[in-house]
Parts: C-alpha cells; structure tokens; sequence
C-alpha cells in the first residue's frame, strides 16, 4: 500500500507538471514517432464493402505497438520518486519490450516477468528484451500466462518497493495505476479525433479496439467518451468459443476482486480465478481494468468478443488487403469489423485501433495453420 | 453457537497466557482429512492459536512454498464450504483460538455477511484477509466485529507510523506485523530493527503484535516472543508437509511428523 500511495503522490504533482508532458512529448514525437497516422484501409473497405474503415497505426510506434505510450510515462515517474530498477509483467512480450526499451533510454535496470507458456509463444520477444539489457524471469505457476506474471511482479514489487518501480502494462491493478496507463494512453484518442477531423470533418460512427486489459481500448475511448455518438466498441477473445475455453471477462465474467481492484473477473463461485485462453497472449487475461467494467454496466461502450479463428482469419485478412500484419491482439478488432462494416452504409466511418504489429504472431499463426517456419 | 459466546477465544489468549507459537496450516493439503489430524494434534501443543489459509489461485503475498500447497489443494478441489465442514468437526476438540487466513477475492464472491456466519457457525475466532485496504477494512471489520469475531490488520514494515493508527482503529484482536518487505517464507535472520518496530508499534497503538512472515526457526520464534505477543510460523511448517510426502510417506503419518516440529518450535 505505501508503494501505490507514494505513486499516487508522484503522480499528482507530475500531473500539473508542464515538464513532465512536455519532456514526455519530446520523447513521444522524436522517440516513438507520433503522431502515429490515420490511414483509410482502402483494400479492407473495398472488401467488406460496407463503412470505410480507417485504421489507427499505433503498430508504427517505435516497438511496434502502443505499449510504449504507458511505458515511457511511468517510466519518468519512476525516475521522479528516485527509482532506479523497474519491474514489468508481460503477455505477448509487448509491454515487457516498451519498458525494457524505456529503461534502456533511461539507464534503469528492468526485470520482465513472463509466464513459461507466452516465452514459448513469443521467443521473438524475449530475445528482444534481452537484447534491450533486460532480465526475462520464466514464471511456472498457475497457468504459466499473463495473470502469473502478474503475481510474480507483485511479490518481487512487495520485497523491493524501495528501489523498483512496477510498470504495469495495462489500465489494471490497484488505484492509481488504471488512471496513469488511461491518462498516457490517451494520446491515442487525442490523436485520432484530431485527426478525423482533419480527414473528413466529422468524428466517427464507430470505434473499435481489442480488450484484454484494455489500455488500448482505454486511451482510445476515454477522449471520445462525452461524444455520445460515437459508438465505443471492446473487441474480446472468445478464445475457442464462449461455452469452451476464453478470456472474454465483460462478455461472461462477474464482478469480483483480483490483483488490488474490483472489477469483472472470471472466477468460480469461491472466488478462484477460472482458466483463461485466447491465442493471443496478450488478451488472455482473466481481468479486465476496471473502467471498462464501468462503461460496460452504462452502456457507454459495448463489448463483444472474436474468436481464435475468427482473430486468425483477420490477421490473413488484412494483410492481404493492406499489406498490413496486425498483432493477433488487435485481430480481433478487425474480426468484429468484418462482420460490422458490411451492415453499415458506405458513408458510414469506422476507426479500428490497430494497437500493434504483428511480426511477434507469425511463427504461433504459421504453427496452427500447419506450418513449421522454426523459430 | 456454544462455541463463540462469551469471551472471544484470541482476546481470551492474548490476555491470559505468555506470548508463544501460532502455527500455520493450508487448509485441504494435501487433504482435509490431515489437515484436521494436525488441528486435534495441535490442541495437545502449547501453542497459543492457529491460522488456517484457504487455498487461493492467485496469493500475491504467499512465497513458493504456501503456492504451491494452496495450488495442490485446489487441484483437489478444495471448496471454502468444505474447509467450514473441517473446521466445524475438529472445533469441539480444540480450545485454542482459529483464524481463517483469506483473500479478499474469496471473501466478496461468497459475499462478506455470508462468509463471516459461515466462518462463526464453524467456530472460527477470527480473520485475517491480507489483501484488504485500510479504505476497504472499516466495512469488513464492522461486519466481523457484530459477528463476535476479530479483524486482524497486516502492519508492514512500510507502513508509515500515522496510518498504523488509522489500521490499528480498524483491528481487532491483534495486529499481524509483517517482519520484511517481501512475500511468507523462510529466512536465515530475523531483520536487526524488527524489535524496534514491534515496540514502537506495540506502544503507539496499545494492541497487542503478533509477528510473521520468515520466522522458521525455535530460535527465531523465542527471540520474537521476548517482545512481541506470540510468532506466526508457516512455510517451515508447509514445507515440511511437502518433505514427507516427498519421502512417500502417507498422509495420514503427517499429523505425527508436524505435530512433533510444532511442539518442537512451540518449546520453551
């Protein structure tokens, strides 16, 4: 608790800091490379025939995803409260990336807790974090995935809250901690409102991101949220299907407590966490942050999930039609795109998050389609 | 209930016998039916009272050894009314005061009213829930409290003096000081200013401390008792569980080999 109200602190007062944003924005524009575009994904819409659908790019951030927003935020944070070791937890290998890159620009060491089943789903990540001077700690517990890395983290964060910062990768966890990642993700929504409107003079009919925890999803929404109409839509992992093995927490989970917050969760009826599956490690989360429990109870978005295959078709998809390989996370925005831009009329605007690239998903995607390209 | 009128067992410890052992146990491992041997074994041990940990699937502050007793009951799929079952059947056999060691998580899906009946009618003296907030706590310990049972509140070595107060208002029962920074489990020292803290806590909140997490030894737990009220040991206890099934020895010899190092650790 006394880490959590320290950060609360730090981040009040690097919150009405000018300095901080605008050394944070120097870095975001000459680091990351934002503004990250808006770009009409003509082949797509040609295809579905229906709403034109724009793509936000955030898998042209400098790591190829928008992890590096939050990463390089609390990172600075860190630094603010005299930190020099920051531990991440890490799913696809996304985060934990973003902020062994942050700590590399920022001289700190960084530890990056990863569950045994995603290291061997996303090699490619764990070569680069090494590469980055971090250290990859192989959990083994529980169901060896995100959430494990999760409570790894916590229990390296509760022996060395003196020296270490936890950079959590998503809008999760105890209070302050789904506020700051909303707040550094919002450039996205900052971004693509601006943008569209610079576009085609008008906001958009629909916006659409992936939500496993959902900072993606967050910053995207959080600036459009007073715009009642434009339709907020959460993308989850319907894994093998929603009787069968998933992680799609607002579709079929409840409200209970996990990882220091109430939220909606998968759980039994004693309250233990239940499996979760999807084939992109970065959705397969059994949680989801809190706020997006909130808008789904007032309705101020809907979320619906994609399949395994459904994600997996889309990840084909796109890249034949716009020569773009999404992450397999953000598939599955595009997979509820398929089914909902052929609905709506073609002047009709819907902006997909593409939250990240997919490079890190080839070897897994060609594994289940039957082909061995190594690793 | 018969068991839970009057006095409250922990108040009834704290106040009548010297600071001395509180053993603890992962409930359901590696079954229910040892579990509840080691309990009747225990009621024969100068301990002052026992904690027993529902099995959780994520224990944030739990060390590898009490992981993996609590993933290895639930692999046996343990359940919270099962573990009450337990605990009912042995209660009559035992006079010392029982504490439920749970996560929040469970507490809110059985819903707290519910969980605190089930936990008094089993004869539970009190719980202690260590991933409860200060903010969290005052709701839980009103709901505890009516039920004539205790809310122990984790102090850690972190915890800054004015909140102490704050949790110490909250409390019941006893304060459960957290000896180091980091998660249960064995280490060779006890930290140099654990003293310190313990009199300074024990003095600014006039509640009386009892001390866990690392401490594994007999020497460790007389050392502690000599300033603070009573030592909480578990994972040298766990682990030891976990040895004797290594060695292929039945469950039902368990009750005999952590019954012997209680006593042992539990010695004047």
């Amino acid at each position: 608790m006394a880490a959590v109200r320290q950060l609360d602190e730090a981040y009040a007062r690097a919150k009405v800091d000018p300095d901080y944003w605008s050394e944070l924005d120097g870095y975001l524009t000459h680091y990351v490379g934002r503004p990250s575009p808006l770009y009409l994904a003509v082949g797509l819409t040609e295809h579905l025939g229906g709403a034109r659908v724009y793509l936000k790019r955030e898998d042209l951030n400098h790591t190829g995803a928008h992890k590096i927003n939050n990463t390089l935020g609390q990172v600075m944070l860190a630094r603010r409260m005299g930190k020099p070791r920051v531990i991440a937890e890490t799913g696809a290998g996304q985060h934990g990336v973003a902020t062994a890159t942050a700590a590399a620009v920022f001289g700190m060491k960084c530890v990056v807790y990863m569950g045994a089943e995603d290291i061997r789903r996303q090699r490619l990540n764990v070569y680069r974090m090494e590469l980055l001077g971090a250290k990859v700690v192989s959990v083994e517990a529980g169901q060896r995935t995100l959430k494990d890395a999760i409570n790894e983290a916590m229990r390296d964060w509760i022996a060395t809250v003196d020296t270490t910062h936890y950079v959590i990768g998503s809008v999760m966890g105890p209070h302050p901690f789904p506020m700051i990642v909303r707040d550094l993700q919002s450039v996205i929504g900052r971004e693509t409102r601006q943008q569209m409107l610079k576009e085609a003079g008008r906001l958009p009919d629909v916006i659409v991101a992936c939500v496993g925890g959902g900072s993606n999803a967050a910053g995207m929404f959080y600036p459009f949220l007073k715009d009642k109409d434009v339709r907020l839509v959460g993308v989850e992992a319907a894994g093998e299907g929603l009787d069968k093995r998933h992680s799609a927490t607002i579709s079929r989970g409840r409200s209970g407590v996990l990882h220091g917050m109430q939220t909606v969760v998968l759980q039994d009826d004693d309250g233990q966490t239940l499996p979760v599956h999807s084939v992109s490690a970065g959705l397969d989360y059994p949680g989801v942050g809190p706020e997006h429990a909130h808008w789904a109870k007032t309705g101020r978005a809907e979320y619906v999930a994609a399949t395994d295959d459904e994600a997996m078709d889309a990840f084909e998809l796109l890249s034949r039609t716009d020569g773009i390989i999404p992450a397999l996370e953000s598939a599955h925005a595009v997979a509820h795109v398929v089914t909902l831009a052929p609905k709506l009329d073609r002047d009709k605007i819907i902006v997909i998050n593409l939250s990240g690239r997919g490079d890190k998903d080839c070897v897994e995607v060609a594994r289940l389609r039957g082909r061995d390209i190594g690793s | 209930m018969a068991a839970n009128q009057g006095e409250n067992r922990i108040d009834r410890v704290l106040a009548d016998e010297p600071p001395g052992l509180w053993p603890f146990l992962a409930a359901g491992y590696p079954n229910l039916d040892a579990t509840a041997s080691m309990l009747r074994a225990f009621g024969k041990l100068p301990i002052r009272g026992v904690e027993l940990g529902f099995p959780f699937s994520d224990p944030i502050a739990d060390g590898p050894v009490i992981q993996h007793a609590f993933s290895e009951a639930l692999s046996g799929g343990i359940r919270v009314q099962s573990i009450f079952d337990m605990a009912a059947s042995v209660r009559d056999s035992v006079d010392y005061p029982l504490l439920a060691m749970v996560s929040a998580s469970i507490v809110y899906r059985i819903g707290m009213q519910t969980f605190v009946t089930l936990a008094r009618a089993a004869g539970f003296d009190g719980l202690i829930v260590p991933d409860i907030s200060l903010e969290e706590a005052p709701t839980m310990a009103d709901c505890v409290g009516e039920a004539g049972l205790r809310l122990s509140m984790l102090i850690a070595p972190t915890t800054p003096p004015q909140r102490e107060q704050r949790i110490a208002e909250v409390a019941g029962g006893f304060l459960y000081y957290v000896s180091v920074q980091g998660t249960t489990g064995e280490r060779g020292a006890l930290p140099s200013d654990l003293q310190a803290h313990v009199a300074e806590l024990r003095s600014g909140t006039g509640l009386p401390v009892i001390v866990g997490f690392g401490i594994s030894t007999r020497q460790h737990v007389r050392d502690v008792c000599d300033f603070a009220n009573g030592a909480i040991v578990g994972s040298a206890i766990v682990r030891t569980i976990t040895e004797v099934l290594k060695a292929g020895r039945s469950a039902d010899q368990i009750a005999g080999v952590v019954g012997a190092l209680v006593g042992e650790l539990a010695a004047d």
